[in-house]
């Protein structure tokens, strides 16, 4: 799809590897920007909104929120497999571009790995508020006990913890081995004696030898070979949760490759959102591009044709399967019901909206990239909330529909998350390089310009 | 032993010594040594040294001091210090009693545990209703424990005062009043106990001047009135529509409330029960303005406004009478066939019976005349042996309320009746009792008019109380006490004869009169004392029929009531309203019961709430939408509740709302249509013109469990008419032999050795009642979770009524489809619960196990049948849900074989498994074999119509196993493969 040089120019501005570091560890140093006091003010109040909405769930229950005897999930799962969406790119870019060698990639993928911890994080806490005695949560480990308790291993929901649980600790452990390195730098360059203690600590006694090089790009091939398969896995056993029951729109075999590219996207354009405040907030445009930006549109717009093609397919099926149910919740509660809003905006914004990409124009315009992955991430988080929502509302008996309407404590414990994910990223980028040195350097083409150069002379 | 050491060794020899000193061990060689001795052997080394000894001691000392510094809460249990003869912990005792309020009759089973009622069943030796009850029966152990409307005790200007004070100037009141000749006045309603009327007879001979006014919120003294102009007799004849082939109503909801509910529904079954033996069943035609649940059951249903109905009344008596050569009234034509409904009940003489629900002299004159052309009498109605309800005298206690007011009465008692509340002029009452010097009431909750009382002297619940029944001649029953009085109340029985300065108490006296009166009249047993006995424990005594001749019908003045008609037609209005008790509330004497509050109309599923229901047609003409609040003739507020099946022109209300003074859970829910009644010839009529309405609001919110109402053209209700039933008796049930033919799985069959429970309802028997609902809820401790949470779908109830309309919107067909866990063999609930917490057991059940449930809700999400219910909040011991299971009292009536669930648990019916279990053991015990029928889940138990059945499908023999094979058979959703263990048969109707 994408054919990239790889001679082309990654890192613009003819630097030097000093330069390299000494921009890219700008953030870590000196005393934090008031814009980052204020977003961790901010980060705060979100996080607050959300600590008392979790107040609420916990100390009274789950009927603060607006869930019903029939949609019994809602915003909870929405919200948890949206996160767990945009908590896909991190480790894809990693991995993926790892394997195809799209070493453009190398400069983001700190971030995106940071974007995912973040995310799953966030994600991980819905499963477990979600269960009406959260206090028991661990009755779905599978430890042994006198009891002769065992979980049902059956469940997709069982298998969904084990998926969660893996991709969590696999892409942390990705995302701070990756920066082992970079730490080291940080320890190496301190002058603060703490900070240096504490870098010292993470960085692990990196001594920057061949020898440790050596070692480490093994240690990282493999877990990024290890990884690769979890990426896949984690969002489409998140899908199976829906796809094995008997509900209609849930019940559909298309849901695990659906559900998967529709993560790659959504996280993709998280990725985008954040890359271009970070170009706005450091100044680090030389190493993330526009070529960069170009990149991912052609991502999205690919990925959106996709998942446009997995809209089209589940109408064509509900009507060619004949299945009175399934023909309903496509035709009927979907895309002309009670949520057809949600369905034309699910469409419209994830199917529709990016192919903008096609032109140019808009892939170099940093507003209409901003606005489009914007966009996208509402569109995907309304996909959510049509699959869930709209095949529960209206299922087999007529008599137990219900509509659904969220309460103040749904959207505080979302508003929540975000406070989470804005700390989180607040942090990241406040301690640690949001760029990996490490990376950047062997993509940057120092050396070997010359060495062209010196090529050329003779 | 060796935690957390690994433990080193020298030598293989060393390794290999222990190995074989653990051997010995093993085989006991060795003489055991005590832990002494382990921890004293400084070498020994194993993981526990002395010093560990030590440590856990003192981590175990040291926990004990934090945790038992902690509060720990106190328990009351008290230990018996006698054992009660007949009482043996963890089973339970059951008595027998009768549930009675004005015409609710019910003789009734009470369950106790450990000495408290926690359940009613209807008596199954009762001749009238058979095991069945009413969703009032069911409810009514639950005002026993109503400890905040309760009284408890007796009060005196709303103070708490002794019983001695109480008596002593209650009885030097009287005495001084009766000395004076001055007028005295106890007004009760209609009394079924024939020895409390034989009481009050000598109470009222014991005070000189003493008037007994008695009254009916809800009368049917028009029938009484009716058959003594048509025969000479003052009574209400014994509808028998078992007997009937041809059942026409007008306005009667002879299934839902109309004068024996309970009896009406198992007659009514039993001529709607169809099968291949017997392919005929009843035809049931209603004219009615309100949807009501007994027109919802008909087979030919027109709705008509109140003054519309009557000129078919008249129009169909015209008929009858020129077909028989009567004269007829002469009323004018109608834009019905009366012609064609006349021929088709002389077609079936003396199988038809008319019915009509109007308290009007004249009206049920008319429905006597027509009964009498179609030789019903003597065969779907009874003379002889008639009902003894509806002795209500209308035009007296409307003197009564005159005189009241006029402050003639020296003292007033009031028993067991709520004149502010009901009468439709309440002011009278209520200044009355401001002038009158002695004025005391019986109730024993709070009520308005006990509110305006000097002395409140409660009464005892019923099923605290002595009592007897004759509510049809020849059919006596008893009740019982099944619990010492909670408060220091006192029978009202108990007061009369106190105040009378009789020594004896009632239970003696009744006993007495039993002994006396009813003795002989029976055979059956030598002795009075062993009948005594034998009645008290049987519950219901026949004494069978004296057969007599009873005098013919006389047509009596037809000009006159054609008059009278003409009179009320004038009332002909664009808009007309109607009044009907409510299907839970009656006339609203237990709206402080959560579980009636909360109990969906199964019409509306409306809970919580009473509402003006309008056409679809009406509601747009008059331009108001659902939700809109509006004043009915400046008497009270409704909001509008949109209606298909409501009669154009025709404003549906509940009565039995708008209580104020009723308790937490009744006051203020809805608003009171009694005072909406009109005066009319000596009657009170429930219906009128709506002289004027005003819009005042709008938005209300409507707590309703179902809100779609459309089968969506799915095969969930399945449906067909008698004829086609007769080619074809698996007719409209087409598709159960398809998918049973082209079901693929890929899993092998499930196979039961042992039970296979299963549940079959006869959609053709149910009538919708929801008895069933809210026995399920005594049974099984369902909580009641309050007006908001229902709008939030979050009802917890286990089983629910759906209902679905067909047809047209303006005339539309209603069905009634009861629906409870499906118990699937393939349930799609028990593969995605991640902890196992609900799992199949070996008899198909589906079980749940609350202990491991962490309310992931998956389960809830893939229930097809969406009958799983959350406990979203914690239910018990819960400020926000301050119903029954908040209190101490109110928590006395949970069923101690149920768990109470915790908050953030799935639950959802167990096919009763407690009874199960429970019946098991009783056939363990007896060293037999389940016997089909024994076990009884409360949803089946409790129906009235018989229309559920449970048993076993591994019994080739049983009902189920027998019904299962019922062409009508099929299960809901049976395309998904889940194999439920619960079938319906489909419903026949015959449109003829």
């Amino acid at each position: 799809m994408i054919s990239t040089n790889i001679d082309q120019t990654l890192v613009t501005g003819h630097k030097s590897y000093g330069q390299i570091t000494g921009e890219l560890l700008a953030n870590t140093q000196g005393r934090p920007p008031l814009w980052w006091l204020v977003g961790v003010g901010l980060g705060g109040i979100l996080l607050a909104i959300g600590g008392w909405s979790f107040y609420q769930t916990l100390s009274k229950g789950l009927g603060t929120w607006g869930l019903t005897n029939s949609v019994a999930w809602g915003w909870d799962i929405i919200n948890f497999v949206w996160w767990i969406g945009i908590g896909h790119a991190g480790t894809a870019f990693t991995i993926f571009f790892l394997v195809f060698r799209q070493h453009w990639a190398g400069s983001i993928n700190r971030s995106a790995e940071a974007m995912t911890v973040f995310a799953v994080m966030c994600a991980g806490l819905f499963p477990l508020i979600h269960m009406g005695r959260p206090w028991l949560a661990f009755f779905i480990l599978p430890y042994p006990n006198t009891r002769l308790l065992w979980v049902n291993y059956n469940s997709p929901l069982f298998w969904d913890v084990l998926a969660i649980s893996t991709y969590l600790i696999m892409s942390v452990t990705l995302w701070y081995l990756g920066m082992v390195p970079d730490l080291a730098t940080i320890r190496d360059r301190t002058k603060n004696k703490i900070q240096r203690t504490i870098y010292g600590m993470f960085s692990l006694g990196w001594d920057g030898s061949l020898y440790t090089y050596n070692r480490y790009e093994t240690l990282l091939k493999l877990l990024g070979g290890l990884a690769a398969p979890l990426v896949i896995s984690v969002h489409t056993i998140v899908s199976l949760n829906l796809a094995v029951s008997v509900i209609p729109g849930w019940h559909a075999t298309i849901l695990p490759p659906y559900f998967f590219v529709g993560a790659i996207f959504s996280g993709f354009a998280m990725v985008l959102t954040l890359m271009i405040l970070m170009t706005k907030a450091f100044s680090i445009k030389d190493y993330i591009t526009e070529k960069h930006f170009d990149n991912i549109a052609h991502v999205l717009k690919y990925s959106s044709l996709l998942i446009g093609l997995a809209y089209a397919t589940e109408l064509f099926i509900a009507w060619y399967s004949g299945v009175e149910y399934e023909i309903y919740t496509f035709f009927r509660a979907r895309a002309s019901g009670s949520f057809s809003t949600a369905f034309w905006i699910m469409v419209i914004f994830n199917a529709i909206v990016p192919q903008v990409f096609w032109f140019k124009r808009a892939r170099k315009s940093i507003l209409s990239l901003f606005l489009v992955s914007i966009i996208i991430n509402v569109g995907m988080w309304f996909e959510r909330y049509v699959i869930l929502v709209s095949s529960l509302a209206e299922d087999f008996l007529p008599s137990s529909w219900t509509g659904y309407q969220p309460t103040m404590v749904d959207i505080g414990i979302f508003v929540g998350t975000f406070g989470i994910f804005t700390l989180g990223m607040l942090f990241f980028v406040r301690f640690i390089p949001v760029i990996a040195i490490n990376e950047v350097k062997p993509i940057s083409r120092i050396g070997k310009e010359k060495t062209v150069k010196d090529s050329q002379d003779e | 032993m060796n935690k957390g050491n690994t433990r080193y060794w020298k030598s293989i020899g060393d390794l290999a010594e222990t190995r074989e000193l653990s051997i010995s061990e093993d085989a006991g060689g060795e003489e055991q040594r005590s832990m002494m001795e382990i921890l004293a052997d400084e070498k020994n080394e194993t993981a526990s040294s002395r010093r560990d000894f030590l440590k856990w001691c003192g981590i175990s000392f040291f926990s004990a001091t934090v945790i038992s510094a902690c509060e720990n809460p106190v328990k009351k249990a008290i230990p018996y210090l006698t054992q009660p003869e007949e009482l043996t912990p963890g089973m339970a005792t059951w008595y027998a009693s009768t549930y009675q309020h004005g015409n609710e009759y019910c003789p009734v089973l009470i369950k106790t545990r450990d000495g408290r009622p926690i359940k009613i069943e209807g008596n199954p030796s009762s001749a009238l209703t058979g095991g069945g009850s009413s969703a009032r029966v069911q409810a009514s152990v639950l005002s026993l424990y109503d400890d905040g409307a309760r009284y408890h005790g007796p009060l005196k200007h709303a103070e708490a005062a002794s019983w001695e004070t109480i008596d002593r100037e209650i009885i030097g009141q009287l005495r001084n009043a009766a000395a004076r000749g001055e007028k005295m006045a106890l007004v009760c309603p209609s009394l079924l106990s024939p020895s409390t009327m034989a009481l009050i007879k000598a109470f009222r001979e014991a005070f000189a001047g003493l008037e007994v006014i008695t009254w009916d919120a809800v009368s049917y003294e028009a029938i009484r009135q009716a058959h003594k102009e048509s025969f000479g007799l003052d009574l209400v004849p014994c509808y028998q529509f078992d007997q009937a082939e041809l059942i026409v109503s007008f306005s009667a909801d002879f299934l839902g409330t109309w004068v024996s509910p309970v009896s009406h529904a198992k007659q009514y079954a039993s001529t709607r029960r169809i099968s291949e033996d017997k392919p005929h069943m009843s035809r049931h035609i209603q004219f009615e303005g309100t949807l009501t649940l007994t027109g919802a059951n008909a087979d030919e249903r027109v709705p008509v406004k109140p003054t519309q109905e009557i000129r078919i009344l008249m129009a169909l008596y015209d008929a009858m009478a020129e077909a028989t050569g009567n004269i007829g009234l002469g009323a004018g034509a109608v834009d019905y066939d009366v012609q064609a409904l006349a021929g088709e009940i002389l077609d079936r003489k003396g199988k038809s019976i008319i019915v009509c629900g109007h308290n009007s002299k004249e009206c049920q004159m008319l429905v006597n005349g027509i009964n009498a052309m179609a030789g019903n009498y003597g065969r779907t109605l009874d003379n002889s042996a008639p009902l003894h309800i509806g002795r209500g005298d209308q035009k007296s206690f409307e003197r009564f309320a005159g005189k009241l007011q006029r402050g003639e009465y020296s003292a007033v008692l009031f028993y067991n009746t709520n004149p502010v509340y009901h009468y439709h002029q309440p002011e009278m009452i209520r200044e009355g009792l401001e002038k009158t010097a002695l004025s005391v009431s019986f109730a024993s909750t709070r009520d308005e008019t006990a509110s305006h009382c000097t002395y409140i002297v409660p009464d005892n619940h019923y099923l605290e109380s002595w009592n007897d029944a004759l509510f049809r001649e020849g059919h006596y029953s008893l009740a019982q006490p099944a619990i010492h009085p909670l408060f220091k109340t006192r029978q009202f029985q108990d007061s009369l004869l106190r105040w009378m300065d009789r020594e004896q108490d009632f239970h003696h006296f009744m006993k007495q009169y039993w002994q006396e009166q009813l003795f002989p009249k029976q055979d059956a047993y030598p002795d009075p004392a062993s009948f005594w006995t034998h009645s008290l424990q049987a519950g219901v005594l026949d004494t069978g029929l004296a057969t007599q001749a009873m005098p013919a019908y006389r047509s009596g003045s037809v000009r006159e009531v054609a008059m009278a008609l003409q009179q009320m037609l004038q009332g002909e209005a664009e808009m007309e309203f109607s009044a009907h008790p409510h299907l839970a509330m009656g006339d609203g004497t237990h709206a402080n019961n959560p579980w009636l509050q909360e109990m969906p109309d199964p019409i509306s599923s409306v809970t919580w709430d009473n509402y003006a229901a309008l056409s679809p047609a009406s509601a747009r003409s008059l331009n108001l939408r659902e939700g809109d609040i509006i004043r009915i003739n400046g008497q009270g507020e409704w909001p509008v509740l949109v209606q298909p099946g409501q009669a154009d022109g025709c404003l549906s209300l509940a009565l039995g709302y708008g209580r104020t003074q009723a308790g937490k859970a009744g006051d203020g829910v809805g608003s009171n249509a009694f005072p909406l009644s009109r005066r009319m010839a000596g009657q009170r009529l429930l219906f009128g013109p709506v002289d004027s309405w005003e819009k005042v609001g709008d938005g209300h919110r409507f707590a309703r469990t179902q809100t779609h109402f459309s089968m969506e053209g799915r095969a969930i209700v399945r449906e067909s008419t008698l004829d086609k039933y007769r080619m074809d008796p698996s007719a409209g049930n087409e598709l159960h032999a398809y998918h049973e033919k082209h079901a693929l799985t890929l899993y092998p069959e499930d196979h039961f050795d042992g039970h296979h429970w299963a549940l079959m309802i006869d959609l053709n028997a149910c009538t919708g009642c929801s008895t069933c609902v809210i026995a399920c809820q005594s049974e099984n401790n369902v909580p009641v979770v309050g007006k908001d949470e229902v709008r939030r779908r979050r009802i917890m109830h286990w089983m629910r009524i759906d209902r679905y309309y067909n047809g047209e919107a303006d005339k539309p067909g209603i069905v009634f489809q009861p629906v409870m866990c499906m118990h699937c063999d393939h349930a799609p609930c028990e593969n995605v619960c991640p902890v196992a917490a609900t799992m199949h057991s070996k008899e198909g059940l589906n079980q749940m196990a609350y202990n491991r449930c962490v309310g992931t809700k998956f389960c809830i999400n893939n229930c097809p049948y969406k009958v799983r219910r959350f406990n979203w909040f914690e239910y018990a011991r819960n400020e926000a849900f301050d119903y029954h299971m908040n209190s101490d009292l109110g928590r006395m009536v949970l069923n101690p074989d149920v768990t109470v669930r915790e908050r953030g648990v799935v639950e959802k019916c167990s096919f009763c498994v407690q009874r199960i279990q429970a019946a098991k053991v009783t056939a363990k015990n007896e060293r037999r074999r389940l016997k089909d029928g024994e076990v009884l889940p409360a949803c089946v138990q409790s129906c009235p119509a018989e229309a559920l059945v449970f048993g076993d499908l591994n019994d080739k023999s049983s009902r189920v196993a027998q019904l299962i094979k019922d062409p009508r058979n099929y299960h809901l959703l049976e395309e998904l493969h889940t194999l439920p263990s619960v079938g319906y048969l489909t419903k026949i109707r015959n449109p003829e």
